[in-house]
């Protein structure tokens, strides 16, 4: 506006203007403000004085702006004086103030977020979506929803049927933007069962027939959401279906850049239910004014919508495009026509004649296009179409990308025994070996080795040429390696070379660029969002911490256990997310271990402090776990304690633990947890939990297979750490494991592995594989599972042992809010193989002194302080210190002799 | 939400730039300039994301308009925001060019004050825009007028203002449609389907109540079932909608429940609804065209008409483009009818035929000459396309009746059974009127004026072997008056 002028300098001057009766110059004065206030706050303060009068002007629209422009001055100063019009203006008599106003608190909240807390805003804006006026309950919900996505614990939009009525009732009436506004927040909404989620999309479905691309969209989120509640066989599932198609074909005929954003939701919900457009083939057929985003979009679409009963129009249809003017089209188009052939197995032939025509125009990018994708029929459908290769070889010299020239060379390696010469063929790249891209020069060494197998006589110069190529002049590591591979393997044992090079190839699957399933009902979730757009969930794009939170779809409910989902939802939601969490606190348990870590032989004994620290942690990590129940919804290894409330919390849940696990069966075993999400390990999920039953420890897995493809041949295998831990037998999964299949295994551990101090201490690495890749993950394990049985030390030892620890090695925790006897307490611990030595009564507090033994022979002893009139714990620990010869594991105890120290629990009110 | 709203000239100058949020800094005006505009490839997607700023444009004429968000926004309400603050610069200042973007700047920024608030969409109305932003200056208004103005803005209707008063209540309607046709090389049609429009002039006063209603298979049906002997007058009259969608004025869940199209126009012009069609599309013409390269510097084209409806009926002003390719360097035509001629500088082939009525058939046959050329840059093809107006809707949509009723009745200087009567007038013959014929009963003026359109695509490279795409586009205008 100031044709980039800094014009901060006149604003005492611009301030003055303020108090005008002009409304349009009043305006330009806000919007002045707006601009450079930041620039000069001290001076900005001026203007305060004319805000606050103009927000209590007779005229509405001066108090909207006044309210709508303070907002948007981000000055300290002024937020502070915000507050009290921004109050009256929450309650304004005129709606046009009420809606501007609630907008401004989400604008406060955004440069003071504790500010509209503690002036209790919040709740006026809550209060505003049950106002009579719909634009303002549309912008109250607007604004919620956006504070909430910063908050996103603080339950700030607590949706209840009550006020989804009410939002309801608003959608029917409010603007159109307000409509989405409105559905946007609808979609966050779990139904508390099918009837309800019905009768939600009930009232959104007219929706569908708006003017507005946005509105129309959001719906379609809305009702993708809920649908996944609805059981398929209700007339009415069948009836939204149909109902979902006629709008989704409508939003083609919008405006190409609104077209491109329904395209790429389209994409979307293809993949997650083909049922709704799968009769719309002929809509996504390209225009020739089509736009390149939209057209290249549509062609996407078209292949995901190609079946037997459509394949002909479609091939048709590409065979056009192929002739087309731009480049990219063209080239995705021939690359289509190769994926029709891999999806619809009954056109192959007519694919693969197809491509044999447009190579025969000689237009130099669709041969090589058409090049490619004939290699991809070839891996999918061996030995049927192999008479092509010969036309292809008449274009090998007119191919310049390395895309093509890798695939031409990948075909006459792999049918060397079909080809004449195929030996000149492969000599003639050779000769500019060092001037192809690393692909070419890899795949031209496999195709020469391949060869030299199959006609070993008349090529062993040529081999040797690439393998000395290879390996001796090339500076790219790949491919040094893979030359000496094959040398090696020639050299020493031509057969297994034979078995390896040319072992049978899996059959490539049909659709590899499917969205990943998980990934995919994320995305369900932001239809119509850049989320949408992108394909990719918002975090990958958000900066900070506003939208990273997962949305998850609703989960498919049979009408009888429908009333459970709401929360499995989110707490399915949290689980996912705790593999990834490895705790910080990297000091406090790792020390603990620190002890046994250092070289064996020489270890120095540790530093007395982080000897208590690590203590504190032990007992932290170990006892935290064992409680589980009551206060997490996942406990087990998720949260390793720091010193204070954590660490209370667990072992009060120890104490809790309903049915007495302790007495019966053996210790505490948290419920399982995933470790390795679906997202990250190409489909596979994995979750599972530790548990010890006498004198064994083990480690209880699901496996659920989320791809596509049957996955077989499991291994798994631990990384060093800190208490030895390894895999007692291998991992035995008898049957390969079919698409959303899951199975159980118990994995027998013991603790004879190699150790490794890891951070935290009961930190375990895992590595599991399958026939797709190897995937890692890690996992905190309670620390109870390495209690053993013999952990009862004798009551003199007890006694001597306990005099003699070092006050440094003492560490104390409060347990809250445990309401049982001592007996109860003990009874419970030693199912937990913690052994009570010694009760006594002391003023009326039952003292407890415990004893248990890790499974590298560290003892520790604990106090515990019960008082019963006080149902809240304190323990304080004090790291004992176990004479060597208590240890009964001498092999691993000499190195860390004086430094090993436990920590007993005490307790204590 | 959107964080900034930016407009450019085609050079990549800032004409506006308004920044709603504090996490749009200055460097992203900057960062769409340098990535898009200046990019030297042809623009790939609509939204560009630039160091985890996201840019949603658009382009008008020369001018750009670029929204900027860093979160993860609703992308199809990013779209219609901006098609809807172009339509609201359009009807205050006409066309959107540099100079009457800059000319309106203050206006430009008052607007956006108030339709984008943080970065949410508010109301967008033009009409109710105009009555409190304005370009000659506030007059000042009494307490009555300003809460008459934010009721209106929030409130319910907020399309409409209260109290419009005409002195004559005049509606217009016209239907348009376009036909979009794939054919496959043998002639065979693949798909076809009408997109149609229903674009309404409303100078009406007060707050009427209008209804709308056309021969919609499924209302008709709904009918039939009450009165057996309608579905006997009605005929093959009804036609099947695959679709459609309203104006925000329409009371969606009225047609939802009852399929009837009710609501409170805004004052002047706007869309009702759009609707599409697939089933029993009426063609109007064929075009039959006939390429024959000869070596490597001639063309010779033919193109066939014929029209396809009643010998009663007349087709006017029709037009057909037939384009040519780019290094022409002569053309000679012969047509038997009507008027041909080359235009050099629209690179097509330009015919023009008064009047024609239906089964006819007329072609036109030119020889191209070409400069020999090694330009590799390769000529795109684009469709012939055809303009024309007939007396008749692809689809067979007819509109059956409009109902207007203003619970007032306050129309002042016109008697209230007159105009009533006037509205009776028009669905008084029931669904069996046919509206493209004047009724020309007392004194109401009934103009009809009807277009179509017909695109034509072929691949002039192949003989006659082609797609071939054809739009129609129809339109009719009726009114009615009080």
């Amino acid at each position: 506006m100031t044709v980039g002028k800094d014009v901060s300098a006149l604003f005492p001057d611009v301030v003055n203007c303020m108090q005008t009766d002009n409304l349009e110059l009043k305006k330009l004065v806000y919007l002045y403000l707006m601009n450079y206030a930041k620039s000069q706050p001290d001076m900005a303060i001026m203007a305060v004085n004319t805000f606050v009068k103009d927000c209590e002007d007779p005229n509405p629209l001066i108090r909207a702006l006044a309210v709508r422009t303070m907002g948007c001055i981000r000055v300290d100063k002024i937020t502070e004086y915000l507050c009290e019009p921004l109050r009256k203006c929450l309650k304004d008599e005129d709606p046009y103030v009420r809606k501007t106003a609630a907008v401004c608190v989400a604008k406060l909240h955004d440069i003071n977020a504790q500010l509209v807390e503690d002036q209790g805003f919040l709740d006026t804006l809550k209060d505003l979506i049950s106002d009579s006026n719909p634009m303002v309950v549309a912008n109250a919900v607007a604004a919620l929803s956006e504070i909430a996505e910063s908050h996103p614990s603080s339950n700030l939009l607590d949706l209840n049927p009550q006020s989804i009525n009410k939002l309801l009732t608003a959608l029917n009436e409010c603007t159109e933007w307000g409509q989405i506004f409105i559905l946007d927040c609808l979609a966050n909404y779990m139904p508390k069962d099918d009837r309800e989620a019905q009768s939600i999309c009930e009232r959104v479905t007219p929706r569908l027939s708006h003017a507005n691309s946005a509105v129309v969209l959001s719906a379609v989120k809305v009702l993708m959401k809920f649908m996944e509640m609805l059981s398929k066989d209700l007339d009415y599932y069948g009836t939204l279906l149909k109902k979902l198609a006629p709008p989704l074909v409508t939003l083609l005929s919008a405006e190409p850049e609104l077209q491109y954003v329904a395209l790429r939701n389209i994409n979307l919900i293809v993949q997650k239910r083909p049922e709704i457009l799968k009769h719309e083939m002929k809509v996504f057929f390209v225009k020739y004014n089509d736009p390149i985003y939209v057209k290249l979009e549509k062609l996407d679409i078209m292949i995901r919508l190609a079946s037997q009963a459509n394949i002909a129009q479609v091939l048709a249809e590409l065979k056009e495009y192929a002739t087309e003017v731009d480049v990219d089209f063209v080239r995705k188009a021939v690359r289509a026509i190769g994926r029709c052939a891999i999806k619809v197995e009954q056109s192959a032939e007519r694919c693969v004649s197809t491509l044999l025509d447009l190579i025969q125009t000689k237009v130099n990018y669709v041969v090589q296009e058409a090049i490619v994708v004939i290699k991809d029929i070839f891996r999918k459908y061996p030995n049927k179409y192999e008479s092509v290769i010969a036309t292809l070889c008449e274009n090998l010299d007119s191919l310049d990308e390395p895309e093509a020239r890798a695939a031409m060379i990948w075909i006459v390696g792999e049918y060397a025994e079909r080809i004449d010469n195929a030996d000149e063929l492969l000599e003639s790249f050779l000769e500019g070996f060092h001037d192809e891209s690393t692909q070419v020069q890899l795949q031209l060494l496999t195709a020469i080795v391949k060869l030299f197998l199959k006609k070993p006589t008349e090529t062993q110069e040529l081999v040797q040429q690439v393998l000395s190529l290879a390996t001796q002049d090339s500076d790219n590591p790949d491919l040094r390696d893979r030359g000496y591979i094959y040398w090696r393997l020639l050299s020493t044992d031509p057969v297994a070379a034979k078995e390896v090079v040319l072992a049978e190839k899996p059959l490539i699957s049909e659709e590899t660029d499917l969205i990943e399933p998980t990934l995919l009902d994320e995305l369900i979730c932001y239809i119509g969002t850049l989320a949408s757009v992108y394909h990719k969930p918002p975090s990958a794009f958000v900066e900070g911490s506003r939208g990273v939170v997962h949305k998850s779809l609703p989960p498919r409910t049979g009408s009888s256990e429908s009333a459970e989902s709401p929360e499995a939802a989110p707490s399915a939601g949290q689980a996912a997310e705790q593999p990834a969490v490895i705790p910080a606190q990297g000091d406090l348990l790792g020390d603990l271990l620190n002890l046994d870590l250092g070289p064996p032989v020489s270890g120095p004994p540790l530093a007395a402090s982080s000897v208590q620290m690590g203590a504190v942690d032990l007992l932290g990590g170990g006892l935290d776990s064992l409680m589980g129940g009551s206060g997490f919804t996942a406990p087990g290894p998720a949260a390793p304690a720091g010193m204070g409330a954590p660490l209370g919390s667990g072992l009060g849940d120890l104490f809790d633990l309903t049915g007495g696990v302790g007495t019966l069966s053996g210790s505490y075993v948290a419920p399982k947890t995933v470790w390795l999400p679906a997202m990250k390990a190409k489909g596979l999920e994995i979750s599972g939990t530790f548990s010890r039953q006498v004198d064994s420890i083990s480690m209880d897995l699901v496996l659920t297979n989320k791809a596509l493809q049957v996955m077989s041949d499991f291994a798994i295998q631990f990384n060093r750490n800190s208490f030895g831990l390894a895999p007692a037998a291998p991992l035995q999964v008898h049957a390969p494991l079919a698409p959303n299949q899951s199975v159980e295994i118990s994995l027998p551990l013991n603790t004879v592995g190699s150790v490794m101090k890891m951070d935290p201490l009961n930190n375990l690495q895992v590595a599991v594989k399958n026939n797709i890749d190897v995937f890692y993950f890690s996992t905190l394990y309670p620390l109870h599972i390495l209690f053993v049985e013999d952990g009862k030390m004798e009551r003199q030892m007890f006694l001597a042992t306990w005099k003699d620890i070092p006050n440094e090695n003492e560490a104390q925790f409060q347990i809250k809010d445990c309401s049982l006897n001592a007996d109860a307490v003990s009874s419970k611990l030693q199912g937990s193989n913690i052994f009570t030595i010694a009760k006594r009564n002391v003023e009326g507090q039952d003292m407890l002194y415990q004893s248990l033994k890790l499974t590298n022979g560290i003892w520790v002893l604990a106090e515990l302080r019960i008082q019963p009139s006080n149902p809240s714990f304190t323990v304080r620990p004090s790291p004992c210190c176990p004479p060597l010869s208590v240890a009964p594991c001498p092999s691993a105890c000499p190195p860390w002799g004086c430094s090993s120290r436990g920590q007993p629990p005490q307790q204590c009110c | 939400m959107i964080g900034g709203l930016f407009i450019y000239n085609h050079k990549g100058e800032v004409l506006i730039s308004r920044v709603y949020r504090d996490d749009i800094g200055r460097n992203a005006v900057d960062a769409f300039r340098v990535n898009v505009i200046h990019a030297r490839q042809q623009v790939r997607s609509p939204v560009t994301n630039i160091a985890r700023t996201s840019f949603f444009h658009v382009k008008r004429s020369n001018i750009w308009l670029a929204a900027v968000t860093k979160q993860n926004v609703n992308a199809a309400m990013v779209f219609e925001f901006l098609y809807k603050m172009c339509d609201v610069m359009t009807a205050y200042f006409g066309k959107i060019s540099e100079e009457n973007i800059k000319n309106n700047f203050v206006l430009i920024y008052e607007l956006l004050d108030e339709i984008l608030d943080f970065g949410y969409p508010q109301n967008s109305e033009t009409g109710a825009l105009k009555t409190f932003i304005t370009q000659q200056g506030i007059k000042s208004q009494t307490k009555e007028e300003q809460s008459q103005i934010t009721s209106q803005v929030t409130g319910q209707i907020g399309w409409r203002r209260e109290g419009i008063k005409y002195r004559r209540n005049e509606l217009f309607l016209d239907v348009l449609e376009s036909v979009n046709l794939l054919m496959s090389p043998q002639g065979q049609v693949l798909s076809a389907h009408v997109s149609g429009r229903v674009v309404m002039k409303s100078y009406l006063s007060g707050m009427p109540e209008c209804k709308f209603g056309m021969n919609d298979k499924i209302v008709i049906e709904k009918q039939g079932k009450g009165t057996a002997d309608e579905t006997g007058k009605s005929g093959k009259q009804s036609i099947a909608i695959d679709d459609c969608t309203f104006h925000q004025c329409v009371r969606l869940s009225k047609f939802d429940s009852e399929r009837s199209i009710s609501f409170i126009p805004p004052d002047g012009e706007f869309e009702l609804m759009r609707y599409r069609t697939t089933k029993d599309i009426i063609l109007p013409f064929r075009v039959i065209p006939l390429v024959r390269e000869v070596g490597r510097t001639k063309l010779e084209v033919k193109v066939v008409i014929k029209s396809n409806f009643k010998p009663s009926l007349l087709a006017q002003k029709i037009e057909v483009r037939i384009p040519t390719p780019l290094n022409t360097s002569g053309v000679q035509v012969i047509c038997m009818k009507g008027k041909a001629k080359y235009k050099a500088s629209e690179n097509a082939i330009v015919w023009k035929i008064k009047r024609m009525a239906g089964m006819k058939e007329s072609q036109i046959s030119a020889e191209i000459e070409l400069l020999p050329t090694n330009d590799k840059k390769k000529w795109a093809r684009p469709p012939i396309s055809m303009n024309f107006e007939v007396p008749f809707a692809p689809s067979g949509l007819k509109v059956r009746y409009l109902k207007v009723f203003e619970p007032k009745l306050n129309y002042s200087d016109h008697d209230v059974i007159k105009w009533s009567s006037s509205t009776f007038r028009e669905h008084l013959p029931g669904p069996s009127t046919q509206i493209d014929r004047p009724c020309g009963s007392s004194g109401s003026r009934l103009s009809c004026l009807c277009s179509v359109t017909t695109h034509a695509a072929t691949e002039v490279q192949n003989q006659g072997t082609s797609t071939i795409k054809l739009l129609f586009c129809w339109c009719l205008t009726t009114c009615i008056i009080s």
